[in-house]
């Protein structure tokens, strides 16, 4: 049943010409960036091989590609959940899924499964962008990975806010300025929180994207994702089964 | 129709549904057989929509309890679901699929295993009339067609009850005969629960009838009943030589008449059991009136309404 809801889902947003906007934009920013990033390695390369400790090319370029899918996925991610509950509940179809044999619960997973695949499609792209470096050089494959899974755990929790974020609105437009909004929150939350042992700290979704940027593939960074997530689940599904409770 | 052998698909007691302080259904019961079509009616806000959504799962109830082929709606909802198919007041296509691609995700999510769906899709087609239509994209089609969609999805996994939610709004005369056939022949093997505020309609179609009003049940019988108690009470008369209205009132006793236009009056027994229409042929004879037209005139859904409502409140 999920997979049902979740194929549903894939194919309604291919169906539109907004994931492969989407698509593209992160696309094009992305390759952007690694493209700049790999010139200036190019121009300091003869002065880092005479630095001992230096960073290496997956440092200096492939990184910082990653840091900025950060922010692309914090301004993509609310266009692509937007639409998945509010637009159902505007076009009257959420009655469909609410009167078939299935659960709320597997209404929201389906919904978040088929965000998920197409975070994996987003990541498969970097992942080919930074492979794509192996015809030339050496490049770190476990800092690489770190920050491949980093990714896609952000992306995650966002995805599971955006769809939370969505089950409040019946218009998908003010769900994406809405989701926006509680991202801008958690990003400036990052800024604020320069003191590493204050809760600020803690809180931040993009404090905990840098463990991952650093290579680091930390227990309790990883717990903290899948915890946001599965939070926004629950609540997405609280939200949903009070509307048919409430008065 | 209300045999005992005849097994209950559905049965719904003492539904009451709060909004806040407003009450929009008010302790209203509900049993149907296999094979059996309900009515409801009643003018808008009456609660219909509310009714239909409780029974369907999509609002939960105040109080009361919601029994489908005897597995509670409330304790096992999933089981409950599969016996159910729904077309509420929109219908809920999606209109970036072709027809077939969202009759085929329906069936899929009513769990029509896999090997019977392609079966399925063309049988609910067909039975819709969509068959022709069936590669075209929802959102192209017309509102009478998406409304047929509508329907489609509602019967594709021959559900147990079907519940449709004014299924005739939006469609021209001849696709309204159509699918009242086809509600005729779904009542054949399903039960049947159709709510509507054309009164016609329900007489054409259903065995029986509620009539729902702010949220109580105004009026519960077959379907005889709801005919009786609307005909045989006024007529329509026109004469040639058209006495005035005090003269006919003179004439005629025990009668309300009220002028419809010259020479055209209304004419209704102020008592159930009194037809004026013998007693009026023979004074008119009699008096040279020239009676040219004569119909017996039915009360409008509207007069029902005021009837049962003013009825309801002298009760109360």
């Amino acid at each position: 049943m999920i997979t049902v809801i979740a194929l549903k889902e894939l194919r309604s947003m291919f169906a539109s010409p907004l994931a492969w906007v989407v698509l593209a934009f992160v696309q094009i920013i992305l390759a952007n960036i690694f493209i700049e990033q790999v010139d200036t390695f190019m121009i300091v390369q003869a002065q880092l091989a005479r630095t001992p400790n230096a960073p290496g090319l997956t440092e200096l370029a492939i990184v910082p590609m990653f840091g900025a899918a950060q922010m692309v996925l914090l301004m993509s991610i609310p266009l692509l959940t937007m639409r998945l509950i509010s637009e159902e509940k505007r076009n009257q179809t959420m009655a469909l899924l609410v009167s078939a044999p299935i659960s709320m619960m597997q209404i929201i997973v389906g919904k978040f499964v088929a965000m998920t695949v197409f975070l994996c499609l987003i990541l498969t792209l970097i992942a080919a962008m930074s492979l794509s470096l192996l015809f030339g050089g050496a490049i770190d494959l476990g800092l690489i990975f770190a920050n491949l899974c980093g990714l896609l755990l952000l992306g995650m929790a966002y995805s599971s806010i955006g769809i939370f974020v969505s089950c409040l609105t019946t218009h998908p437009v003010v769900a994406a300025v809405m989701t926006l909004a509680v991202f801008m929150g958690f990003w400036v939350i990052g800024l604020a929180a320069s003191d590493p042992s204050s809760w600020l700290n803690w809180v931040s979704i993009s404090k905990r994207f840098e463990g991952f940027m650093d290579g680091y593939i930390s227990l309790p960074d990883v717990t903290f994702f899948l915890v946001v997530t599965t939070l926004f689940i629950f609540l997405s599904v609280r939200k949903l089964d009070s509307e048919r409770l409430s008065s | 129709m209300a045999d005992h052998d005849i097994p209950l698909t559905l049965s719904a007691s003492g539904l009451t549904r709060k909004y806040g302080n407003n009450t929009a259904v008010s302790d209203v019961s509900l049993s149907l057989h296999k094979g059996e079509i309900i009515g409801l009616l009643g003018p808008n806000g009456a609660g219909k929509s509310t009714m239909m959504k409780m029974i369907t799962g999509n609002l939960a109830p105040s109080e009361g309890s919601i029994q489908v082929c005897g597995i509670d709606l409330i304790d096992d909802p999933i089981a409950a679901k599969t016996k159910i198919g729904y077309l509420p007041e929109i219908p809920p296509v999606y209109k970036e699929l072709r027809v077939n691609e969202y009759l085929k995700l329906v069936a899929k999510l009513h769990k029509v295993s896999s090997k019977k769906i392609q079966v399925a899709i063309d049988n609910a087609e067909e039975r819709t009339g969509l068959t022709e239509m069936s590669q075209r994209l929802i959102g192209s089609l017309s509102k009478g067609f998406q409304q047929r969609v509508g329907i489609a999805q509602a019967i594709i996994h021959e559900p147990e009850v079907v519940i449709l939610d004014e299924p005739t709004v939006g469609l021209d005369p001849n696709q309204i005969i159509e699918i009242r056939s086809l509600i005729k022949e779904l009542g054949k093997n399903h039960s049947v629960i159709l709510s509507t505020h054309i009164l016609p309609e329900v007489e054409a179609i259903c065995d029986s009838v509620k009539i729902l009003h702010k949220g109580k049940v105004v009026f519960d019988d077959d379907i005889d009943a709801l005919r009786q108690f609307r005909s045989g009470k006024s007529i329509q008369v026109s004469f040639r030589n058209p006495p005035t209205q005090e003269l006919l009132d003179s004439a005629l006793d025990n009668v309300k008449i009220t002028t419809i236009r010259e020479g055209v009056y209304r004419i209704s027994g102020r008592e159930l059991e009194y037809d004026p229409t013998d007693d009026l042929v023979q004074i008119s004879a009699h008096k040279g009136w020239g009676l040219f037209e004569l119909v017996g005139a039915q009360a409008s859904v509207e007069e029902v309404f005021v009837e049962l409502t003013t009825q309801d409140s002298l009760q109360a």
